[in-house]
């Protein structure tokens, strides 16, 4: 076989590989098409579209008065503060926290180890929305310390603050256990030339695990702010535990257009808004996820 | 090394929980001493904001003793925020209910009765009033009405008559209508019924028709049952007459909420609460909003809509005195001319643009005053809601008339059984 006769049969073979992807790519891409869209257009037009493909097309009458109108409606640069504030903090010390755990359940051996994996795994069975009542009451009557001026004071009850959309949620019990997974791929020898150099446990992990672990950092740091239901998708628990306009996070502003009358054009306009930092995030580390992802269940 | 790797991250960890006050010294923070603190639902909504704000500096400039602030929420979250608030004990002074959650909210403890002088009160709507077991806990500054949104061009080309009040449509004229609208005009649907709105909207909205029919969501005789009310003959004749209009092609089961079939001019009516009358206005110069049909026992339709009241939390003495201010003519008014919705007193009626003896909505009134039916004064209305959302679904989408409301009862028979009775 020459090469003149492969070029054909590889490039015919790209095709059916390429055009199926393109197809499911515009498939999934839809949705955000049509909000962006939508996001430009009067109600009259959005309802008149709807029975078309000019749903997805940026015709008819369009404009930026759904943006302006958002700002009318919601203190968006407030929501948008306290939702990057609320996931940077959740996500940054879950990182810290849950890679230590990982590292801890994956790496060093001490007698009970196997029964609180599993226990922290057994957690996952358990669906936010059944525990939320009791976690209510819960933080409704934790301490805390707070100040008057410089003097410490103690406080019953975490309502209505942000360290309630932040604590709660550092400790994730699937961060745990990729992190435990992928630390278990690595390979043991370098943790013994690291103690035979001197290194100790915290010294080892934070100079040797950590730098070789992007991948997985990346996938929970992907996962972290896009899946718990305390970062930018925060709903539940922000409504049920804050109370003050001035804490809320984005999505509680998205029921703020749900009134009598929607205007369906601002809904598809503020969405448009608080899911550019998503995409922002998941460009960032789009290389790492999909490295983490694929290299998922392979060990050594 | 390792220290200054752990000072960096102590740090780090410095600078989020300092970023965090720093945010939060924005905020209001809660009630206190000689603080009125007020929940509503209206995030978002400009025009009820504005009013309740008026309310509030009216309130707080003529006395000295208590200062009104307010707190809203978005409406669709907002029972959810109010029943964890009771959970754990952060209840505001005052806030917003939903006229058929009164009996419930007072029942689970979260509401007190109200204390303000009967000629305050008594020149309001009935159905502005939220009772339970003969205590007024709530009043509301406005009513909402249902009619039938249509316009007059189409019924004239169709021949059909317009109906009024002395004299609605029949059911079986009410049926012809539809055909023959289906049949001359042109339009893909004959009435468009927002079916997609699947919260409050479907036992507000199509329990009228089963009580027009002679049905009902409970035995109201003892608040104690929906056998015979929700299931029996008067109720399958509603379930089969409710699913033909789907299954004939009549109306689309899957229908946009806020009668976008009818602006659009997709469907040739709509049956449609006042709160979307301007708009329709505003689209077409020849709407009507006509009366409900007579199903059977005379025209219905739903009753009872937001009221304040005061909570088992609040400073009662303050709360009293804020209800009195904000119940004033003028404030029942504003909410009229900025909302649209029907003014709750004759009075406020006589200060809007469109509720006045000549005003272009005036009907809405009379068809509130002549039509409106509570839904169950009943701690099990939040369960009955729910249970009538679904099984109406069900009956919408084809399923077995009979089974459907027979299990509909089971489910709301058993709920009131596990709570006792809820106090009946």
């Amino acid at each position: 076989m020459t090469a003149a006769t492969m070029k054909p049969r590889t490039a015919a073979r790209r095709w059916w590989i390429y055009a199926p992807m393109t197809l499911l790519a515009v498939f999934f891409l839809f949705p955000i098409v049509f909000m962006v869209t939508a996001s430009l257009k009067t109600d009259h037009q959005i309802f008149a579209d709807m029975d078309s493909l000019r749903a997805f097309l940026p015709v008819g009458e369009i404009g930026l008065a759904n943006y302006a109108a958002v700002f009318e409606r919601v203190p968006f640069w407030r929501f948008l503060a306290n939702s990057v504030f609320v996931t940077a903090c959740v996500t940054a010390f879950g990182l810290v926290v849950n890679s230590m755990c990982g590292y801890a359940l994956a790496r060093m051996r001490w007698k009970g180890r196997a029964v609180v994996f599993g226990f922290i795994i057994a957690t996952l069975i358990l669906p936010f929305d059944t525990t939320i009542v009791p976690m209510v009451y819960l933080v409704a009557n934790l301490p805390w310390i707070g100040f008057e001026g410089l003097r410490p004071v103690l406080e019953i009850g975490w309502l209505n603050t942000y360290h309630v959309q932040i604590i709660p949620f550092i400790v994730n019990a699937f961060a745990i256990f990729l992190f435990a997974q992928y630390f278990s791929s690595l390979p043991k020898g370098l943790e013994e030339a690291a103690a035979m150099d001197g290194a100790g446990w915290l010294r080892t992990y934070w100079r040797i695990i950590v730098p070789l672990s992007k991948p997985v950092f990346a996938t929970v740091t992907i996962l972290t702010v896009v899946t718990s239901p305390a970062t930018w998708n925060a709903y539940l628990w922000p409504l049920m535990t804050v109370q003050s306009e001035e804490l809320r996070p984005v999505m509680v502003g998205v029921q703020y257009f749900f009134q009598l009358d929607t205007d369906w054009g601002e809904v598809m306009a503020y969405i448009s808004m608080i899911t550019i930092p998503m995409v922002a995030v998941f460009i960032a580390f789009q290389r790492a996820f999909i490295r983490s992802i694929a290299g998922a269940g392979m060990k050594d | 090394m390792q220290r200054r790797e752990l000072m960096k991250l102590a740090a780090a960890s410095g600078g989020a929980a300092l970023a965090g006050p720093a945010l939060a010294a924005c905020s209001s923070g809660g009630s206190s001493d000689g603080t009125l603190l007020l929940w509503t639902h209206t995030a978002g909504n400009d025009a009820e904001l504005g009013v309740t704000d008026q309310i509030i500096e009216a309130f707080n400039a003529g006395q000295d003793a208590y200062t009104a602030e307010r707190e809203s929420f978005p409406q669709d979250a907002y029972n959810d925020t109010v029943n964890a608030a009771a959970l754990s004990g952060d209840l505001p002074d005052l806030l917003t209910v939903d006229g058929p959650n009164v009996p419930n909210w007072a029942w689970a403890g979260h509401l007190r009765p109200l204390d303000v002088p009967s000629e305050t009160t008594d020149k309001f709507l009935p159905t502005t009033l939220g009772v339970f077991q003969d205590q007024l806990y709530s009043v509301g500054h406005w009513e909402a009405a249902c009619s039938i949104f249509a316009r007059e061009s189409v019924l004239e080309a169709a021949q059909v008559r317009i109906p009024t009040m002395d004299e609605p449509w029949s059911r079986e004229e009410f049926d012809e209508a539809l055909e023959r609208i289906a049949a001359d005009t042109g339009h893909r649907w004959a009435i468009d019924l927002s079916t997609a709105d699947i919260g409050e909207w479907y036992p507000y909205a199509f329990s009228p028709f089963l009580q027009s029919f002679g049905g009902d969501l409970l035995d109201r005789t003892t608040y104690l049952s929906a056998e015979g009310a929700l299931n029996g003959p008067e109720a399958l004749a509603w379930g089969q007459w409710f699913q033909r209009l789907f299954a004939e092609g009549l109306a689309n089961p899957e229908s946009p909420i806020g009668a976008e079939e009818f602006l659009q001019g997709d469907a040739a009516m709509t049956y449609m609460g006042n709160w979307g009358a301007l708009q329709a206005m505003e689209q077409f110069d020849d709407v009507l909003f006509l009366p409900p049909p007579d199903l059977g026992t005379g025209p219905r339709i739903g009753g009872g809509s937001w009221q304040w009241a005061p909570t088992s939390a609040a400073d009662a003495e303050g709360a009293n005195a804020w209800m009195e201010t904000a119940l004033a003519d003028e404030f029942v008014a504003e909410f009229a001319n900025r909302t649209g919705l029907i003014p709750a007193t004759e009075a406020a009626a006589e200060l809007t643009e469109h509720y006045g003896p000549d005003g272009d909505l005036r009907m809405m009134m009379d068809y509130s005053r002549a039509y409106a039916v509570l839904r169950p004064e009943t701690p099990a209305y939040a369960v009955i809601a729910s249970v009538f959302t679904q099984y109406a679904g069900d009956i919408i989408h084809g399923g077995d008339v009979q089974q459907t409301l027979d299990a509909a009862v089971a489910e709301i028979d058993a709920d009131i059984e596990a709570n006792a009775g809820y106090g009946f």
